[in-house]
């Protein structure tokens, strides 16, 4: 579904991203693991179209998105959320949601007509309120969300693009467990209908939900395959995972 | 709504009150302050909504002023061509001046909108032909038709009220539709909204370019008020007066430009006369100053939020 092909980020003198390979089967839940710095948030930002590809290509659904603007990535089917809580903050959080429905539903080129009375894109942001599970908190300014609820809207703004893949940053970023568990339960609730491409520090998450994972080391991946390969692969342990985890 | 029916209402009845009390010559002001209404609502438009601070605003202002007192001189004095010309320059003026500036954010936005005003008031200063510096003098106001004769104060501050009143109720309308949401989430948050798939740029452009056509028809009416048309309308201090009247009014609230203009040109008409303050008349910015900071300390909502705020309490 996604395919990238020896995509590159420079910052002066930094490689972020290094010539990177890597291809996210349709329907899968991908990992993208390693430690902090690696260049996986910037290999997001390049794939959702906020950052430029200084070399490599980025294939999606067999065509080059490689130098398509944002917005038109978003409606190709490219979603991503954001590990510093992004939202709009002033607005409800069935505002917000309606936001995004109404940014793949029709022009909003539109200055007359109120968008209050639209009423099937408020039926349709309640709809993904619901599934993130913030239904009883439609009318709370998104700003006044715990961070959790915060970090579900974050989610949920990204599946209310109706994406075809989304590209989640640290979903579980300072949550606790109990939060972190409700997150990963909505991962499994979606990935019937969503490839995910899951950047995420908590490896419990990472192994109980990726179907195969990447491991990027200083903008380099040193390994992709199944959580067991991953696992067993001496590099990646050196590297990333200790031993600790690896002996688990 | 209750808001809206007061205004009007006020609005409405000000001339009259002033022909009952004899006082003709604040009718011609009641129109000057509808007029500078106009001009700070597109300015809230952008400002408010959009979040985007435009230091340059006078270049529409001025440009649809020039353009009607260009058009006057040159025999053509028709509302019917010259408002729409001089809202259709300042269209032009304000796609072109947003397409570039628009590509900056914070500081260097302010800045360079700043810079292309300054440029289009040296251009208009440096046209001999259309009185340069000593501004351009119209051989009257605009005409109408339907029997309408603007020159008769009462007349001109209805017709300008009626314009007011469309004007706000297109703002009105802009503000609670789809474009006029994504505005304000672009205002919010411009990462997320690209992030969600709206192409920013192009939205602010053409927020950008409607609130430039305003600002020009209320130009067109500025030179109309006095038959006469000077540099200083686009001159910075105009954009900053502008921006006075929204930060007073209240920035990003409905009536925050309307209610912004009123109250500043009544302190200025008030304080610069010689009755209340003497021979320090002069000094009349002073108070006006020590208004407007305590406005923006007390009250950063404006006078619209301390309206709102009343009203909810």
């Amino acid at each position: 579904m996604l395919e990238l092909r020896g995509l590159t980020k420079r910052f002066g003198g930094l490689v972020a991203v290094d010539h990177v390979n890597l291809a996210v089967k349709d329907g899968e839940i991908h990992a993208l693991i390693g430690p902090n710095g690696a260049g996986k948030t910037t290999i997001v930002a390049q794939v959702s179209g906020s950052l430029d590809a200084d070399a490599g290509e980025i294939l999606f659904l067999g065509s080059d998105l490689t130098r398509l603007p944002q917005h038109a990535r978003v409606k190709a089917g490219i979603a991503r959320s954001y590990q510093i809580t992004s939202i709009f903050r002033r607005f409800s959080v069935l505002d917000n949601l309606a936001l995004a429905v109404q940014a793949r539903s029709g022009s909003s080129l539109s200055f007359w007509r109120p968008v209050a009375e639209e009423k099937a894109l408020f039926d349709e942001a309640r709809a993904i309120a619901d599934e993130v599970g913030l239904s009883r908190r439609l009318d709370l300014l998104a700003g006044n969300l715990a961070h959790g609820e915060q970090r579900a809207l974050e989610v949920g703004l990204a599946l209310a693009t109706r994406p075809k893949l989304v590209l989640l940053d640290e979903p579980m970023a300072g949550m606790g467990p109990e939060e972190s568990q409700r997150i990963i339960a909505l991962i499994e609730r979606i990935r019937a209908r969503v490839t995910v491409l899951l950047v995420e520090h908590d490896m419990d998450a990472v192994f109980r939900l990726a179907e195969r994972i990447s491991v990027l080391v200083s903008g380099r991946v040193i390994a992709s395959g199944a959580p067991q390969e991953i696992r067993a692969n001496a590099e990646v342990r050196r590297a990333y995972l200790g031993d600790e985890l690896a002996a688990g | 709504m209750k808001t809206t029916l007061s205004i009007l209402l006020v609005a409405l009845v000000f001339p009259l009150a002033m022909t009952a009390m004899d006082q003709q010559f604040y009718i011609g002001f009641g129109a000057r302050v509808l007029i500078y209404a106009m001009a700070a609502a597109s300015l809230n438009l952008v400002l408010g909504y959009g979040g985007m601070v435009s230091f340059g605003h006078a270049a529409f202002f001025g440009a649809g002023a020039y353009i009607t007192g260009i058009l006057a001189v040159e025999g053509l004095r028709s509302a019917w061509i010259a408002w729409p010309a001089a809202l259709a320059v300042a269209a032009l003026a304000a796609l072109a001046i947003g397409a570039m500036s628009l590509r900056t954010r914070g500081v260097y936005f302010i800045m360079i909108t700043l810079a292309f005003a300054q440029m289009m008031y040296y251009v208009f200063v440096s046209l001999k032909a259309y009185g340069g510096d000593d501004g351009l003098s119209m051989p009257g106001r605009s005409t109408l038709g339907f029997g309408l004769e603007l020159r008769d104060e009462l007349t001109w501050y209805y017709v300008v009220l009626v314009l007011l009143a469309a004007v706000l109720y297109l703002l009105h309308r802009i503000a609670h539709s789809r474009f006029g949401r994504v505005i304000e989430a672009i205002r919010e948050n411009e990462t997320r909204a690209a992030a969600i798939g709206y192409p920013v740029y192009g939205y602010k452009l053409a927020c950008f370019v409607i609130s430039g056509a305003i600002a020009g028809l209320a130009g067109a009416l500025i030179a109309n008020q006095s038959s006469y048309v000077s540099p200083s309308l686009l001159h910075w201090i105009q954009s900053g007066t502008l921006m006075i009247m929204v930060i007073l009014g209240g920035v990003g609230r409905f009536w925050g430009g309307p209610l912004g203009a009123a109250v500043l040109l009544t302190l200025e008409e008030t304080l610069s006369g010689s009755e209340l303050l003497g021979p320090y008349a002069l000094h009349w910015q002073l108070p006006v100053g020590v208004v407007l900071l305590a406005i923006v300390l007390f009250a950063p909502q404006g006078i619209a939020g301390l309206i709102a705020g009343r009203r909810r309490a």
